[in-house]
């Protein structure tokens, strides 16, 4: 309103879109925390609700299709020592990615207490799990593709089976796979001491977010796609 | 809400117990699949372990027990939302399954 001006907060001046930017950011503040940690908080809420799109639609393709499902713990077990284990692949894999998780929250908090040298070190072995992760899952991808599971064909069953698998576990693939570059990077400013000059070991907590994010996701997928 | 002096710095030994149980509860996850629970019992436990598991990270990994609520409710309630697409696609769901049967004689 242009004529209700008050004395502690002068009218911004600007126009079009500049003046959009200045009603949204004029020194309102709901959330306590920085910029970059509420930032990655909406990010990873919008992340939310494309991982549970891929999720309720694979419960909707699951609940209408007429041809049978297969039985996932046959589909990913493996063989060791002539015992044929169910969804072991699986298993290994979601140790993998908690294992992983546990070195993050470690390499967070060797971050606020300064210790450089292993915050760089815990962030690269999240990074290490996080590449072996990737790395069972081209093995299990490589593995339904030469069973002939395509996208929109599946051999044992329900071809829905097939575009559910690779869009859900490529999506989180695809997630790992990025954050394992993101590790990387803030490993790689960790190191060299740019958070030291700045004073600030947040961005570290920040990645961190991320990363565990990332297992949610993949306790999620466990259960619904591999267990149920 | 604990006094946070600079950024989320909590005992390691939280850090460690957390991890300890989620390994704990993962694998009863597996045990679940490899000795071929089914039905109710499957579901019920599996859903039940995926919660756990899921607030284990979320509540001590991700820090959201010690942010303040405004933050915790912008970021966990909105996903409640989806629960209402949830009810919807297993209504729908169970409405095609009648339609196949009764049109396609599957």
């Amino acid at each position: 309103m242009a004529d209700h001006t008050s004395p502690e907060r002068p009218q911004p001046q600007n126009t079009g879109w500049q003046s959009l930017v200045d009603d949204w950011s004029s020194d309102r503040q709901a959330f306590k925390v920085s910029w970059g940690k509420a930032m990655m908080w909406i990010f990873l809420l919008s992340d939310t609700f494309v991982f549970s799109l891929l999720l309720i639609g694979y419960m909707a393709v699951r609940l209408t299709t007429p041809q049978p499902w297969p039985d996932t713990g046959e589909v990913f077990a493996l063989t060791v020592l002539g015992h044929e284990f169910p969804l072991l692949l699986i298993a290994i894999m979601t140790f993998i990615l908690i294992t992983s998780s546990g070195t993050m929250a470690m390499a967070v908090n060797f971050a606020y207490a300064r210790n450089r040298r292993m915050a760089a070190l815990f962030i690269l072995f999240t990074a290490i799990l996080g590449a072996s992760f990737v790395g069972l899952q081209v093995f299990e991808w490589t593995d339904l593709i030469q069973k002939g599971v395509r996208p929109w064909e599946n051999p044992m069953g329900a071809p829905q089976f097939g575009a559910a698998f690779f869009m859900i576990t490529g999506f989180h693939g695809l997630h790992v796979s990025i954050g394992v570059l993101y590790l990387l990077i803030v490993a790689r400013k960790v190191k060299r001491g740019d958070y030291d000059r700045s004073g600030n070991y947040e961005p570290v907590e920040i990645a961190g977010l991320y990363w565990h994010f990332v297992d949610l996701v993949w306790v999620f997928i466990f259960a619904f796609f591999y267990l149920l | 809400m604990a006094n946070v002096s600079e950024g989320q710095q909590h005992p390691v030994k939280l850090y460690l117990q957390v991890w300890g149980w989620l390994f704990v509860f993962s694998f009863l996850s597996y045990l679940v699949d490899y000795n071929d629970l089914q039905g109710i019992w499957r579901w019920t436990l599996v859903l039940m372990f995926m919660m756990i598991k899921a607030s284990l990270i979320v509540i001590f990994f991700m820090h959201m027990f010690w942010e303040r609520l405004s933050l915790v409710y912008a970021i966990l309630l909105p996903p409640l939302c989806l629960l209402v697409l949830v009810g919807f696609l297993a209504i729908e769901g169970e409405y095609i399954t009648l339609l196949r049967d009764l049109y396609l004689g599957r």
